[in-house]
């Protein structure tokens, strides 16, 4: 890997600042709302920067670069399709509700909305969502330093075996996180992930410009790539020619809007960034600032996966060895394409080929061997850095999430209620430390049971598919009554498993991917299987809410004042000036999104 | 919170790109093949130390005005909460 001492001393200098954030927040930290909400006292551009960090884990960054290598801008969808409508919808519709009511958590809402059981269910399945997703996290950090053989040297002059690569990384990792947690709570996190965000600027910009001189610019890569590559939208009429495999309706309603306001506007990960704001107005804002950076993400870590397919061909990219990375020689260059190397088959040692005889592309590879391939020792440390940066945020973020959701919506709500404010801070700080041990559990799970993590992610994908549904008709309409809620929930999720039982994508085998209900329908890609299982899932809760609703007793007008819209005071910004009221900023960034459309089409 | 955020980021990017110009000037040019024969490490460490004494600038001047308080937009909260 070729790191030296300045990577090292960046690597280190980051860590400093990290506990020394966690250390200078700690005297601030006296009751539960400082430790689990930041006092609400956030000004609304770190609670944005906030909240697009922390969904921007590692395995985001590696996750996109890897699409961008694999279906070319048309990635760039997750971004301008798939989030910053969403995240509009959640700063200008939602977040009077969320941070006018005073709930504590997403949860909580459901709680004040609708009732008990809703609330339960929801804080269930996401506080048991966060401790797999923070696990998640931890194991592909820990892989990556195994791919990149990066503590490779530093183990052999300690004499250590480099199979303890795995488990150093897993245990420094969760060892920083749980002190900066411990000590600033909600804060550290926060503040971490602002970090985060300018170390990934610091550290992916250079490889892109660099990148981008190399192959000559937008241009260039234009020349190098088939046009479905360069055209987000071009293609998009038929599943069968554009590389996604969907068509402009899946894509639209799947990813846009089912998947997509799902997410940014149900999520108590990135909305708990929100809450912690100072005001409303600044909560409101959260999502659109936030939405800003979102949208030119796509040139830091979409472009560069572009980048690496390509450079040509007789440019060899590197591959992990067990010597460390190397050039691709001989037959693995052949095999590869541009920087990214062949899967390589670990009983054999060779390249591993499709049912076409043509060699699969690792293309997980594609942001790690840009860093190796252009960054020298120096920048290459602060790449690095903004790597373990965004991993542990990715924890971060999931265990400040989970402590909030375990405090107030399971162990007040159904352990042990009112107790003192002290006695609950207490609970928090355990509940970090049980969620981190917990973390690092299932990312040994994740080690030895694959198939396992495979099988949570999609009984977690059924379960957060409705979900939009119950709080657009919760916040929306007042008829709506937690029974409906509740068996809109259950029924909708039942609705995403059996269709994906149903359906299986071009291909594939029946099991994991589907068809174990037996195969009535085929979709030409997985995507566009997940975006329909997300639009069954959807609608089937819509119709259930509203059937059970008109049947059952709804909840007196005057208790739902603050939590639903037509029963709600607008909160007036008259006083603001034009650039900082909400609606301003939400018009500026869905023309920005558009004219980004446009451009790329 | 007490502590403005710009205070540890301006410090935390001006150490690295003190650190970077440094290895820039003085380190092996040889390493800059990688680079297309750029010096990055001196070119972007000072950007980042440009980028991290602005933040730290901008921090100590807000928490000049106030001590102890947070950054920006008091004056937003008080409106909301009128």
């Amino acid at each position: 890997m070729g790191l030296t001492s300045i990577d090292w001393i960046i690597m280190a200098v980051y860590s400093v600042f990290v506990l020394g954030i966690g250390v200078a927040l700690k005297r601030y930290m006296k009751t539960s709302t400082d430790f689990f909400l930041a006092g609400r006292s956030i000004p609304a551009w770190v609670c944005g920067l906030a909240f697009i960090s922390a969904n921007l884990g590692a395995q985001e960054v590696i996750g996109m670069g890897a699409s961008g290598a694999k279906y070319g801008i048309a990635t760039s969808h997750f971004y301008w399709i798939g989030a910053i409508p969403a995240m509009v919808f959640v700063g200008i519709f939602m977040m009077p509700f969320y941070y006018g009511s005073r709930a504590r958590s997403v949860p909580e809402y459901l709680r004040l909305r609708f009732d008990e059981k809703t609330r339960g269910l929801n804080a269930i399945s996401f506080a048991t969502m966060t401790i797999f997703s923070s696990g998640i996290s931890v194991y592909a950090m820990a892989k990556l330093m195994q791919t990149l053989h990066i503590l490779d040297a530093p183990l052999r002059s300690m004499g250590l075996p480099l199979s303890a690569g795995f488990h150093i990384s897993v245990i420094i990792s969760a060892i920083v996180v749980l002190t900066y947690i411990l000590l600033g709570g909600l804060v550290s996190a926060i503040y971490n992930e602002v970090l985060q965000f300018f170390l990934i600027v610091a550290g992916f910009l250079p490889l892109v410009l660099l990148g981008l001189k190399d192959v000559g610019g937008w241009s260039g890569i234009k020349q190098q790539l088939p046009t479905a590559y360069t055209h987000s939208w071009q293609g998009m009429s038929s599943p069968h020619t554009n590389p996604l495999g969907v068509e402009w309706f899946g894509l639209v309603m799947g990813l846009g809007f089912v998947s997509s306001f799902g997410y940014w506007c149900t999520d108590f990960l990135v909305v708990q960034r929100a809450m912690a704001a100072e005001s409303m107005s600044a909560a409101r804002r959260t999502p659109l600032i936030a939405a800003i950076p979102k949208m030119v993400f796509p040139f830091l870590v979409v472009l560069p996966g572009l980048i690496a397919i390509s450079l040509p061909a007789q440019r060899p990219g590197l591959l992990p060895s067990a010597h460390g990375i190397e050039a691709m020689q001989g037959e693995m260059a052949v095999a590869g394409r541009g920087l990214i190397p062949p899967k390589i088959n670990d009983a054999t040692g060779q390249p591993m080929l499709d049912a076409n005889g043509k060699p699969l592309l690792d293309y997980d590879l594609a942001v790690p061997n840009m860093l190796v391939h252009y960054l020298p020792t120096g920048l290459l440390g602060l790449g690095i850095t903004a790597l373990l940066a965004s991993f542990m945020s990715g924890m971060a973020g999931n265990v400040t999430a989970f402590n909030t959701v375990w405090t107030y919506d399971i162990y007040q709500a159904y352990i042990r209620k009112g107790a003192s404010d002290q006695h609950y801070l207490w609970v928090g700080r355990m509940a970090t430390i049980f969620g981190i041990a917990l973390s690092v559990a299932a990312a040994y799970a994740a080690t030895r049971f694959n198939n396992i993590m495979d099988f949570l992610q999609l009984v977690f994908a059924f379960v957060n598919a409705p979900l939009f549904a119950t709080f657009l008709l919760g916040m929306f309409w007042k008829r709506t009554t937690g029974h409906a809620a509740f068996g809109g929930l259950l029924s909708g999720t039942l609705a995403a498993a059996i269709h994906h039982g149903l359906t299986l994508p071009v291909g594939a085998v029946t099991g994991i991917k589907g068809g174990w209900l037996g195969t009535v329908h085929t979709y030409p890609s997985e995507m566009a299987q997940n975006f329909w299982t997300a639009i069954w899932a959807w609608s089937v809760c819509m119709v259930i809410t509203i059937l059970v609703s008109l049947v059952t007793k709804p909840r007196k007008e005057e208790d739902l004042v603050g939590l639903v819209y037509s029963l709600t005071k607008r909160t007036s910004e008259g006083n603001l000036p034009w650039y900082q009221r909400p609606e301003a900023l939400a018009i500026a960034v869905l023309v920005l999104a558009l004219i980004l459309n446009i451009i790329f089409w | 919170m007490g502590l403005d955020i710009r205070l540890p980021i301006g410090l935390l990017f001006s150490v690295i790109g003190l650190l970077l110009v440094g290895f820039g000037a003085f380190g092996d040019k040889v390493i800059y093949q990688r680079s297309l024969g750029l010096n990055v490490n001196l070119v972007w460490g000072a950007v980042l130390l440009v980028f991290g004494a602005i933040m730290v600038i901008f921090g100590r001047r807000s928490s000049a005005i106030r001590p102890g308080a947070g950054s920006s937009s008091v004056a937003g909260r008080s409106a909301d909460e009128r």
